[in-house]
């Protein structure tokens, strides 16, 4: 199994004829992922990729019974993009675009809790990879052949950070249930909190591995998750030991601002937690190998 | 972006916040204008940078006659301030503010930001400013006044005189105080900052309520809908290798080290700089080359690189997934063909076609070292470094 995603899931795209929705919609056709349509506004009743176009994502629900939504919809619009969807139905929305005000992130977080938990919208995203199980299907732009099939969860705010992750583990005969990429901005959807919970009723997913960055509150949420409702081993990596306070780190929400921010202060909190973090980027996959090595470390031994 | 605090003061006036009159000035003959302009006996003299603690720098003069307010300029203007916001290399004052000086009677905090753990505005508050809220959160937590403002509705009028009750204000100040809270709010909301501070909000001895200093921070990513702040923007307070950064399209800021990194994703590149520390060495910048790497931006940002003097080896960590290792190879090979660096360089590709980035990295004839794997780099980007130390100190020897 995986999470969010798998071969079944009707996917489609919003600002799908446009260059990234045609790039990517062609990748993510090539992995197999089942897309059955696209959201252009005033494109409705044309083809594209040999699949439908859709003035409105109701439509798109309506007529192609659209689940998941990939959204590429330039920053200056893509709240209203993201609603939409919401509105509409669609139950996982994965946002890719960078440069969204975060008032707007913050009138989206608002919108999507007008509806109740059982037909709330998950938000991917926005400023992130996107979504891929390995083997079954892909919403995002990452590339898929870096991943290997597997029974660890990753869930990272990079998107880079993320493929050095699955390669290194690749590389070492470990395989991904499913890569989430959370984003880098500091309003986004879902939290590693949230994705955690998703890893842990996950009867595939084994162990999960979190790399998080300096800025906001999510690694220690989620440090404290661990402790208090989580089975699964959790393997951590925070980047940014190096950066200064103050200074933005190419990511909107990657700025050290407030006490619990930094990379070493969050480390130190996922440690005192339990959480295996990695004390370099170039042993995520051999910390991820270690722990799986040392299973069942979290079971409590009876003497 | 930043702005200075006389533009954050006309901004928060526009929305009812009542401030003291003053003007700016760019040389010591505007300033004194502006005094005569402002009436009264006693003004403040205030250097106008991109940074807090100006008072303790010595960048705010009380003067008492116009003559005072003449030199007082004359000291301020081109003078290096250096703060612990600036840094040590601090920041030339290029521009004055001179206000009425006020009797105070009390000073308050007021600070908005954006808080990413209720993902909301939220109002922080306390009955003593006049210093940093980190300071205050030190010394007397307790003091401190938290409210979160619900988006959908925005800031109540109960909800800021909540506040300003708490910070022990009479009634009749209260709503002057709600007021000033509530312009605050609109502000950042009309506005799309991700910070507004009047630190100190003063009550004078005359019963008035007024915002001593102000300071606005906004979110970049909204600027394309705000050109009326756009243009306060200040070049001269940014780093100029930023802001060139910034027309190339690449996200860099500048640090202390030596070893001058080239990276994608933001992510990878805060790691790559962690990399580097953990095998000894230090980071000379972040640098993001960004999604479609194309030759040029990849020899605009060995350009960035090399204009750092510190810069003593170049590490290039790409791991290609939009991007392509045979074009970045093809950019690196243009770079290196260009600009000829004098400093060592190792670069790891990884990813999409990265066979044939390699191939063209090796065919190209170029010195530089090549690594697959992330520990492979970061142990031969040392080795450079040391070879190269090892070189240049026999040579002086």
């Amino acid at each position: 199994m995986s999470i969010l995603i798998d071969e079944k899931t009707r996917v489609i795209i919003q600002g799908f004829t446009g260059d990234k929705g045609t790039f990517h919609g062609k990748e993510m056709l090539a992995y197999g992922t089942n897309l059955v349509g696209g959201v252009t506004p005033g494109k409705g009743g044309t083809r594209h990729l040999d699949r439908p176009v859709f003035n409105t994502v109701k439509e798109a629900v309506k007529s192609a019974a659209a689940e998941a939504s990939l959204v590429f919809v330039p920053a200056a619009f893509c709240a209203d993009s993201i609603m939409e969807a919401a509105d509409a139905g669609i139950r996982l929305v994965v946002a890719i675009t960078d440069g969204i005000p975060a008032q707007d992130m913050m009138m989206v977080k608002r919108y999507l809790f007008r509806y109740a938990r059982d037909r709330r919208t998950m938000l991917v995203g926005p400023n992130c990879a996107g979504v891929i199980s390995p083997g079954k299907a892909m919403m995002g732009i990452m590339p898929g052949h870096i991943y290997a099939k597997g029974k660890v969860g990753l869930v990272t705010r990079s998107g880079t950070l993320g493929y050095e992750a699955a390669s290194q583990m690749k590389a070492l005969g470990i395989g991904v249930s499913t890569s989430v990429g959370i984003g880098g901005d500091p309003i986004n959807g879902s939290s590693f909190v949230d994705v955690l919970r998703l890893f842990e009723e996950d009867p595939d997913t084994e162990a999960v591995m979190m790399i998080g960055e300096i800025g906001g509150p999510q690694e220690a949420e989620a440090a404290r998750l661990f402790r208090e409702h989580l089975e699964k081993p959790v393997i951590g990596y925070v980047a940014g030991l190096s950066a200064p306070k103050g200074r933005r780190m190419g990511h909107a929400g990657a700025i050290i601002r407030a006490f619990g921010e930094s990379a070493a202060e969050k480390v130190e909190i996922m440690r005192e937690a339990g959480i295996t973090v990695a004390t370099s980027p170039a042993e995520l996959g051999s910390t991820v190998a270690k722990v799986l090595g040392a299973k069942p470390k979290r079971v409590a031994v009876p003497t | 972006m930043d702005i200075h605090e006389y533009q954050a003061k006309e901004l928060l006036a526009g929305f009812g916040v009542a401030i003291p009159r003053g003007g700016v000035a760019y040389s010591p003959e505007q300033a004194v204008y502006r005094a005569s302009e402002i009436g009264g006996a006693r003004w403040a003299v205030k250097a106008q940078i991109h940074s807090g603690a100006r008072g303790k720098a010595g960048g705010i003069k009380v003067c008492t006659s116009e003559d005072e307010v003449r030199q007082a300029a004359k000291g301020l203007l081109g003078k290096r301030l250096v703060t612990h916001q600036t840094g040590p290399e601090g920041r030339v004052v290029h521009r004055l503010y001179v206000e009425a000086a006020v009797p105070i009677e009390r000073e308050i905090y007021v600070g908005l930001v954006l808080d990413r753990k209720s993902e909301r505005i939220m109002v922080v508050a306390a009955p003593h400013g006049g210093m940093e809220i980190e300071e205050i959160a030190k010394d007397s937590p307790d003091t401190i006044i938290r409210a979160v403002v619900e988006p959908a509705v925005g800031m109540t009028p109960f909800q800021a005189r909540e506040i300003a009750f708490a910070l022990g204000l009479d009634t009749a100040q209260v709503n002057r105080c709600a007021t000033v809270l509530l312009g605050c709010y609109r502000a950042f909301r009309d506005l799309d900052a991700t910070m507004v501070e009047v630190n100190p909000l003063v009550l004078t001895r005359d019963g008035g309520l007024l915002a001593l200093d102000a300071k606005m921070t906004f979110d970049d990513n909204a600027l394309f809908r705000r050109p009326e702040v756009s243009e306060l923007r200040d070049y001269a307070e940014e780093d100029p290798r930023e802001s060139q950064a910034a027309e190339y399209g690449i996200n860099y800021v500048a640090l202390d080290g030596e070893i001058g990194c080239i990276v994608n994703g933001a992510g990878l590149a805060m790691a790559t700089m962690d990399l580097i520390q953990h095998a000894g060495s230090s980071p000379a910048n972040f640098l993001d080359v960004g999604g479609g790497a194309s030759p040029e931006k990849v020899t605009n940002a060995f350009r960035l690189v090399l204009a750092d003097p510190k810069v003593r080896a170049i590490l290039v960590n790409i791991f290609a997934g939009i991007n392509r290792c045979d074009w970045v190879a093809q950019g690196v090979v243009q770079a290196v063909r260009e600009l000829k660096p004098p400093v060592p360089l190792v670069v790891r590709l990884a990813g999409t076609n990265v066979e044939e980035g390699r191939r063209i990295l090796n065919d190209s004839g170029l010195t530089l070292v090549t690594a697959d794997t992330l520990t492979e780099a970061a142990q031969k980007v040392v080795a450079v470094l040391k070879a190269a130390g090892a070189k240049s100190g026999s040579a002086s020897a």
